[in-house]
């Protein structure tokens, strides 16, 4: 279990899923909510991902 | 002014419900009555907590000269019980070395707050507010 994506992407799922769990009642609601977060999650890591690629280290 | 007997016996109700919303993730969920969201945090609380133990995430020890290392000791004792099972099984001396270190902590840290902010939601939901 060492890949960053795996793991980042487990992560997301948990905190999107108690956020949509505690933000919402509705279970299309939670689903719609939930999902979202989770794909902005996966899609801002990506994003901010490459954009740090050239930064020296 | 002082209390009513009743109200009394509401707010004791209501830290019992906070603590044992605390203590066991999800249990202020199902003593309220709602028993899938309760036994979602039960199972998905903990489990985030094991997971960041597994991949040798650190509990941070309470120490106060270190404002940071105190803040993610009060964060990773937000999980309630399994924090002290953890402890007491030998679990939480992290390994810096480990390429999974940071995220353990990630997942150590961020399990104890959303079991705070379910603390809250089960509040809320005692008191009428959702």
């Amino acid at each position: 279990m060492q890949s960053h994506f795996f793991l980042m992407a487990l992560f997301a799922f948990f905190v999107s899923l108690v956020f949509a769990l505690i933000a919402k009642d509705d279970l299309r609601e939670q689903l719609r909510f939930g999902g979202l977060m989770f794909a902005g999650f996966l899609v801002s890591a990506i994003v901010l991902g490459w954009l740090m690629y050239p930064l020296p280290l | 002014m002082r209390a009513t007997a009743a109200e009394q016996t509401q707010t004791g109700g209501l830290v019992l419900l906070c603590l044992a919303s605390w203590a066991i993730p999800g249990a202020g969920h199902l003593w309220l009555g709602r028993r899938s969201k309760g036994l979602i945090f039960l199972l998905a609380l903990p489990l985030m907590f094991g997971i960041g133990l597994a991949i040798h995430g650190r509990l941070f020890p309470f120490d106060l000269t270190e404002p940071l290392v105190a803040l993610a000791a009060v964060a990773d004792l937000g999980v309630g019980l399994p924090y002290f099972i953890g402890s007491a099984m030998g679990f939480g001396a992290g390994d810096v070395r480990a390429v999974t270190y940071e995220y353990g902590n990630a997942f150590l840290i961020v399990a104890g707050l959303l079991n705070l902010l379910v603390v809250i939601d089960a509040y809320d939901v005692a008191l009428g507010r959702k």
